[in-house]
């Protein structure tokens, strides 16, 4: 499963990648396909403020709808609006085009909650 | 004997509800009837090594562990659509009733005339509370003189059998012989080059609804021309010791046709496009056959069974729901049970089944609303995390041959 080094991760298993104040987030390869046909993407709202692990999207494969949370408090200041048309992105390229939202931090010190790559492999096992 | 704790489950994992789902979990309990069973780990079906072997993802499943999907549900539900699937079905429970007087007894506990019957010949019927609630549907199969097979819901099997046997009287006897099968329900349009790949070229498969036994690799089996996907199909039972020789010739005779292992999840998606019920989700011991839309299983004109005064009050001052399929009119989320319908800003009822349909690649489900608005092409919304989706009620089935 791909776990690419330069990123961080959620228990949830989001991905976070630093871009100077911001934060994009995903899903991880396993995430996905553990979930399989992803179908429909609920994006948050532009301009939303959200804690550490608040609900702000809403992923729905066949099977089951999945919560996405923000995984570090801050602003919502970019969304992947190609996943309304398009949401197999996330299964096609979890990590490139199937990204999902971009955050403003708060406070970059709360990155160091996050886990990196090696801790991320150690809990999917 | 201590009453197994079973709890109509939706989509929802863990911590989840219609409008907020929880976290990313792929093993959840799905869909229903996730029994509740803390003492006992879920049961292994004789396929269990079959199924991690073919990587599936396994999960709890009315105190089974099954397959819930292999690749992709989409995928799967696409191989029965269009070649065919193999589906693990020996979690179901398999009930003999036999002796003098077995015809007679079981066509006053079961809802369906079983005087249609001939041996050889199976159908579709209900067993139900004196309320004229569901306690489980079934298809019943005349495999005797006097001898009954009744194949039952996963989750009812150990409930069904003591029902049965408290309305048991002498000299009938009734066996739960579910522990002794395993069974595959192999379906699609290329059933038939399938089957005569497994079976000879000279055999042929009974007829629909029909049950037979046929001889394979030194054994016999029974192939019953029943399904759960609106493809032509067999579900096929057999001793659980014979049951990997089985599954494992089905795939390596299948693969020119395409076959693929397919889980419940695709199980799922291919029976609600046909609005075919899953007892517990669409089902439940306080709705009746009539609500759900099933009356044509229900014969009111035999003298009596269990549940049919309460039908007959019923059809009398009409029911106050009815089960309704629907589809969405726009892309958007899939409906999931639970999700609430209305219409003009009523609210008129409450999905029991909703997904994406992969023939269609529209959401679809069915769903319980006032019978006043039941009405086929009419207009409702479907409420989705506090935001309404228009969709609107269709005919049965929601996904037909020709359209495709």
């Amino acid at each position: 499963m791909n776990v690419p080094d330069d990123l961080l991760y959620t228990e949830t298993h989001e991905w976070i990648k630093r871009e100077g104040e911001n934060v994009r987030v995903g899903i991880t390869d396993h995430a996905q396909s553990e979930l399989t046909d992803v179908v429909y993407v609920e994006l948050p709202k532009m301009d939303r403020q959200a804690n550490a692990k608040e609900a702000v999207a809403v992923i729905e494969s066949v099977k089951a709808a999945s919560d996405i949370y923000a995984p570090v408090k801050g602003t919502v200041v970019e969304i992947n609006k190609a996943l309304e048309a398009d949401p197999g992105l996330i299964n096609r390229e979890p990590y490139g085009q199937g990204w999902i939202f971009v955050l403003k931090i708060d406070n970059a010190d709360d990155l160091k909650q996050l886990k990196d790559a090696e801790a991320y492999r150690k809990q999917i096992g | 004997m201590p009453q197994r704790k079973v709890h109509p489950f939706g989509f929802q994992g863990r911590g989840g509800s219609p409008n907020r789902p929880g976290a990313i979990e792929v093993n959840r309990p799905y869909l229903c009837y996730v029994a509740r069973v803390t003492e006992t780990a879920p049961q292994r079906t004789p396929f269990y090594d079959e199924h991690v072997r073919l990587g599936a993802k396994m999960i709890p499943f009315a105190g089974w562990l099954m397959p819930v999907q292999y690749t992709s549900i989409v995928e799967e539900h696409q191989a029965v659509r269009n070649n065919v699937g193999i589906f693990d079905i020996s979690h179901m429970g398999q009930l003999v009733v036999e002796g003098a007087g077995a015809r007679e007894w079981l066509n006053a506990t079961l809802t369906n005339n079983i005087d249609k019957l001939a041996v050889g010949m199976g159908q579709y019927t209900f067993l139900l509370n004196e309320r004229g609630g569901t306690i489980d549907d079934l298809i019943v199969y005349q495999i005797g003189d006097q001898k009954f097979l009744l194949v039952v819901n996963a989750a009812r099997t150990e409930d069904d059998f003591a029902w049965l046997q408290k309305h048991l009287c002498a000299p009938i006897q009734i066996e739960n012989r579910s522990a002794d099968f395993g069974g595959v329900a192999i379906q699609g349009p290329r059933l038939m080059e399938l089957f005569h790949a497994l079976f000879g070229k000279d055999i042929q498969p009974p007829p629909r609804n029909a049950i037979a036994e046929l001889p394979f690799d030194r054994t016999n089996v029974f192939v019953a021309r029943t399904g759960y996907t609106g493809e032509d199909g067999i579900e096929v039972f057999f001793r659980a010791t014979d049951a990997v020789k089985f599954w494992n010739a089905t795939l390596e005779k299948g693969k020119p046709f395409g076959i693929k292992p397919c889980g419940l999840g695709a199980r799922d998606t291919l029976r609600l496009e046909m609005c075919y019920p899953l007892n517990g989700s669409d089902l439940s011991p306080e709705r009746n056959p009539i609500e759900a839309g099933l009356g044509t299983f229900v014969d009111l004109t035999k003298p009596d069974f269990i549940g049919r005064d309460a039908l007959l009050k019923t059809k009398e001052i009409g029911s106050r729901e009815k089960l309704v399929p629907f589809r969405m009119k726009e892309k958007g989320p899939p409906p999931r049970p639970h999700y609430a319908v209305f219409q003009n800003g009523q609210r008129i009822g409450e999905v029991t089944s909703g997904t994406l349909s992969p023939s269609l690649n529209y959401g679809v489900g069915m769903a319980y609303i006032d019978a006043a608005h039941a009405k086929i092409g009419a207009e409702i919304d479907i409420e989705i995390r506090g935001q309404k989706f228009p969709a609107v009620i269709e005919k049965k089935p929601l996904y037909k041959k020709s359209a495709s």
